[in-house]
């Protein structure tokens, strides 16, 4: 029974520097075109699945607000048809705050989406245009009022730091800056360098001056503390939230948990296997013209696979992975696979273990990938 | 064959060989004789044919020998039979060069136009010499726009004192001049002296292992014949064999009914260890054979020794065949097992020189797919001990303690450096900051000098060939021969990961510069290897005082702080990156070191010469 759903709009007015998603210029783009197409790759999925009422639905991209207003009442329209939402549901819209019209806004409470994650990544001008980001500080507070009005009581905030330049005092002000807005929670990365990006090209060059692993470490320090003291309860390594809004979306991969993916370039989890899709729109399209779901890749997750990541997804949550709930899943102790790894970490520090659950401590934190590594075989 | 036709088939024979330095075109000449001569078809001509091992034509140089046998239409009507015997070009296979040239009566010396003469070109010319060899001087690539032949005409005179006046103006590449040096081989190349009815006498110039007809010898026949059903001795090791088969290059491998006086070929005899054929060593008849070898076998020694293990130490087998093959077509390999605390099971393994160990471990690495940690290579040092012992140490690690020793020496070599006078100067400076003596400087014309210095062997085997490349802007050439042994000032530096001393990473120093090489190997550990979970401290010690140290802080910061909506597999494919990277570190301690920093005291001394 699969009640998530994670749809992609591969569009975007700028590229930002840092950004390896799927996506291209939206300029002269057969949006419209595409749009038909999810709609179609939707239907085609849904006809041929063992479906619940939809829990969550997160349209993700690109830029899913890049749409013009008509492209965004067809694409929620197709949403409402094919894709039936539960009594109690979370439907999140990925923003950008510098093409948030109230009237964009609206048409998105209207049809039922009830969270909007906000790409702010900071809140300091100079670096957002650094970064290759079109809007500025004010657009957020413009975009978070409006969303107000429109009727949003749920919204999260994407931050990035670690930036080029940036330095503690920068990111301290971004959250400074951030709290006085009335969001309710945060999405806190640190800084990537990824193929294919612009950074990516100065950084070979030797023209990219990241802050390094120190000051990155001190900012995740400073982010998990600030959160902590304004009331926003880390659930998972980049997450916060005030209680009770926990984007319940995200919270399906790190439960190891089934979910479709709709679009050029989406990712699935459906029946035991991880699918993706054809990521540029003509290798898209073109299945779908077959009547065929444009999967490019698949891959059947074996058990010994499933309880590896059970380990390093559910790892990341704050609350750990539950002893109890990994033996019912896979009708084995997890002591008896992890046994030496578990200790290990656990002696380091890294780990502890409490009651029924295994979680990484503060330091387990910063060191996450050093524990997720070792149950990979 | 009667010894009339033998004697008249050898006047028409000319063996000769082509001295050159590196890139001035001795493989592109090569190539062009070959097509002259109609060796071989259109279709199986490829570029550069006689280096055919795929590191050749990569890096360019000759490593194993080649002959090949040419048939030649002269303009007096004639036809002769020349032996092309390819030469190594690099300063580590001077006696293979040497023991080539030996089976020769000639040498085609070709130098470039522009570039005029080097280093090496001079160290072989001289071996040329030295055998008494008919030298044919060649200036190529006269179709260059900087070519300069009157220059280098004047150079090859005065530098070399040899009549270059019938000097052929060539290039090879645009097949310039090849008839006219085909012809210079008739008429000025001796033909062979050798008497078919004396013993045999076959000078081994080379060999290599074949998994189906074992040792291919390479030979020279100087007296005698021999042929297939013979009984023959080699004279160094008194090993007997029977011959199974005797033949040619054309350059295929082409079998004949029997090699005579003059003859450039191979013989096969079933011969299961390459150590059996040495090069240099004279091949006779196992019945009244020749009283005396020919002249000039050694026995070679390695200059150079490093340490080669298993990154996986579960591979040490695997490693341990790898250079019983690579042994079989390389008798200079010399390696026996030694353990290293930090790194375990490996070998401690001797070269001829920098080149041949980097060549020996890539095949290592490319054609048996085992990952080396290679140590630092280091000299034989002769240690004289208090209580009149003498010992021979080829591992820092194995260097006595300091109130132990009376004195130690360290092998000194004649470096002979060939430049434009502009970097006199920054050739000097080198020089001095690698301890050596200056002994000579002459000017070959107005702007060219040749510089000689003595200099410890251990500072050549770093990277001075690299560094001098660097302060000349490429022009620079080098050459250099061993002169003995010479008391030094030498130390032995440990060095200590987390407070326990890593053996493979000891080194030996001159007490003088024991301090700052200190500090630079820290700082350069410092760079390489990666955070740990925990602080490593790195210190560098003489004898029991710690001269220099610094910190590898803990690991702040290792998680994947990003959203890939939903990618799990990319967030599986990364952990399992991270792992993989670790997998190829080595585990000393509790540190995890990767292969470069075994490498690192060759590194250092960049970073030496900038300050």
């Amino acid at each position: 029974m699969i009640q998530a759903a994670y749809l992609h709009i591969p569009f975007c007015e700028h590229i930002c520097h840092y950004c390896d998603f799927n996506k291209v210029f939206l300029k002269g783009q057969p949006v419209d075109e595409y749009l038909q197409y999810l709609d179609k790759e939707m239907e085609i999925t849904m006809n041929s699945s063992d479906y619940a009422p939809f829990k969550t639905i997160f349209v993700g991209g690109g830029t899913p607000t890049a749409l013009n207003e008509k492209q965004l009442a067809t694409f929620l329209e197709s949403i409402r048809k094919r894709l039936p939402l539960a009594g109690q549901y979370e439907f999140t819209f990925e923003a950008n705050p510098g093409d948030l019209s109230y009237e964009k806004l609206k048409l998105l409470y209207d049809y039922g989406v009830n969270r909007l994650s906000l790409g702010v990544q900071t809140f300091n001008d100079q670096l957002l245009e650094k970064i290759g980001r079109v809007h500025r500080a004010k657009d957020v507070y413009q975009s978070v009022e409006s969303a107000k009005k429109a009727g949003f009581k749920n919204m999260s905030i994407d931050l990035i730091y670690s930036l080029p330049t940036q330095t503690m005092a920068d990111f301290q002000e971004t959250l400074t800056t951030s709290f006085q807005l009335d969001v309710q929670h945060y999405s806190a990365y640190s800084l990537i360098i990824e193929p294919k990006t612009v950074f990516y090209n100065l950084m070979r060059k030797g023209k990219l001056h990241t802050p390094g692993e120190d000051v990155e470490a001190a900012m995740y320090e400073l982010l998990m503390e600030k959160m902590k003291e304004n009331g926003f309860e880390q659930y998972e390594i980049s997450n916060f939230s005030k209680p009770g809004f926990e984007s319940k979306h995200n919270l399906t991969y790190w439960n190891n948990e089934a979910y479709f993916g709709f679009g050029a370039g989406a990712h699935s989890y459906v029946e035991g296997y991880r699918r993706s899709n054809y990521g540029p729109l003509k290798k898209y399209m073109e299945p779908l013209d077959q009547n065929e779901l444009p999967i490019m890749d698949k891959h059947e997750v074996t058990k010994k696979e499933k309880m590896e990541e059970e380990m390093f997804l559910g790892l990341r949550k704050t609350q750990g992975v539950s002893m109890k709930a990994f033996k019912d899943k896979y009708d084995i102790e997890i002591m008896e696979i992890f046994r030496e790894e578990l200790l290990a970490h656990e002696q380091k520090s890294l780990l502890e273990i409490k009651g029924d659950s295994i979680q990484l401590t503060k330091q387990g934190r910063l060191l996450g990938n050093e524990v997720f590594q070792s149950f990979i075989k | 064959m009667n010894r009339e036709e033998r004697l008249n088939r050898q006047s028409r024979i000319r063996n000769f060989s082509i001295i050159a330095h590196i890139d001035h075109g001795k493989s592109t000449l090569a190539d062009r004789i070959l097509e002259k001569t109609n060796a071989l078809t259109a279709r199986e001509m490829k570029d550069q044919l006689l280096d055919s091992m795929d590191l050749e034509r990569e890096r360019g140089i000759t490593i194993k020998l080649n002959s090949v046998q040419l048939k030649y239409k002269a303009k007096d009507g004639e036809i002769y039979t020349f032996h092309l015997i390819d030469t190594p070009g690099h300063v580590d296979f001077t006696y293979e060069v040497s023991r080539s040239l030996a089976a020769c009566e000639g040498a085609v010396l070709v130098v470039d136009a522009a570039q005029g003469i080097e280093a090496q070109t001079l160290a072989n010319v001289y071996l040329a010499l030295d055998n008494d060899l008919e030298i044919l001087p060649v200036i190529n690539k006269i179709d260059l726009p900087s070519a300069d032949p009157e220059r280098v005409r004047n150079e090859v005179e005065e530098v070399i004192g040899l009549d270059a006046s019938e000097a052929v103006l060539a290039s090879a590449k645009a097949g310039i001049g090849i008839e006219d040096i085909l012809e210079q081989v008739v008429e000025k190349v001796p033909a062979p002296t050798g008497d078919p009815d004396a013993p045999l006498k076959a000078l081994i110039f080379d060999s290599l292992y074949d998994a189906y007809r074992g040792v291919v010898a390479y030979i020279r026949v100087v007296d005698g014949t021999v042929k297939v059903g013979d009984k023959v001795k080699m004279m160094a090791t008194g090993k007997e064999f029977e011959v199974t088969e005797v033949g040619v290059f054309t350059p295929k491998s082409t079998p004949m009914d029997e090699l005579s006086v003059g003859d450039v070929g191979f013989l096969t005899a079933a011969i299961k260890n390459v150590g059996d054929t040495r090069v240099g060593d004279t091949i006779t008849s196992a019945k009244n054979g020749a009283t005396d070898p020919l002249p000039g076998y050694r026995k070679l020694n390695p200059m150079v020794y490093c340490g080669l293990y298993p990154i996986d130490s579960a591979k040490f087998n695997d490693l341990r065949e790898a250079l019983e093959k690579l042994e079989l077509n390389d008798s200079a390999l010399q390696y026996e097992p030694e353990t290293s605390q930090a790194l375990g099971f490996g070998f401690r393994c001797g070269f001829l020189g920098l080149l041949h160990m980097e060549i020996i471990q890539e095949r290592i690495e490319r054609e048996f797919k085992i990952d080396l940690i290679t140590t630092a290579p280091s000299v034989i040092y002769d240690v004289m001990l208090t209580d009149g012992t003498e010992l021979k140490v080829d591992n820092p690690s194995d260097m006595p303690d300091a109130q132990k020793i009376d004195r130690v020496e360290e092998p000194y070599v004649k470096a002979t450096m060939m430049a434009p006078n502009e970097y006199v100067g920054a050739i000097m400076e080198l020089c001095q900051l690698k301890r050596g003596n200056f002994i000579d400087m002459q000017y070959m014309d107005e702007s060219r000098v040749n510089i000689i210095y003595e200099i410890p062997l251990s500072e050549i085997v770093y990277d001075f060939f690299d560094q001098l490349k660097s302060n000349t802007k490429g022009y620079a050439s080098f050459d250099y021969e061993l002169i003995g042994y010479r008391p030094s000032k030498l130390v032995k530096m440990d060095i200590l990961l987390n407070a326990e001393k890593v053996d493979a990473l000891s080194f030996i120093v001159h007490s003088d510069f024991a301090y700052e090489r200190g500090k630079v190997i820290v700082e350069k550990l410092k760079e390489l290897i990666p955070r740990q979970q925990f602080e490593v401290p790195i210190q560098a010690a003489v004898g029991q005082k710690i001269i220099a140290r610094s910190t590898i802080k803990a690991m702040r910061k290792n998680v994947l702080a990003k959203c890939y909506g939903g990618d799990i597999s990319r967030k599986r494919k990364l952990l399992e990156k991270q792992k993989e990277g670790k997998k190829r570190m080595k585990q000393v301690g509790s540190v995890e070191v990767p292969q470069e920093a075994f490498m690192a005291v060759l590194k250092m001394d960049d970073n030496n010469t900038k300050k």
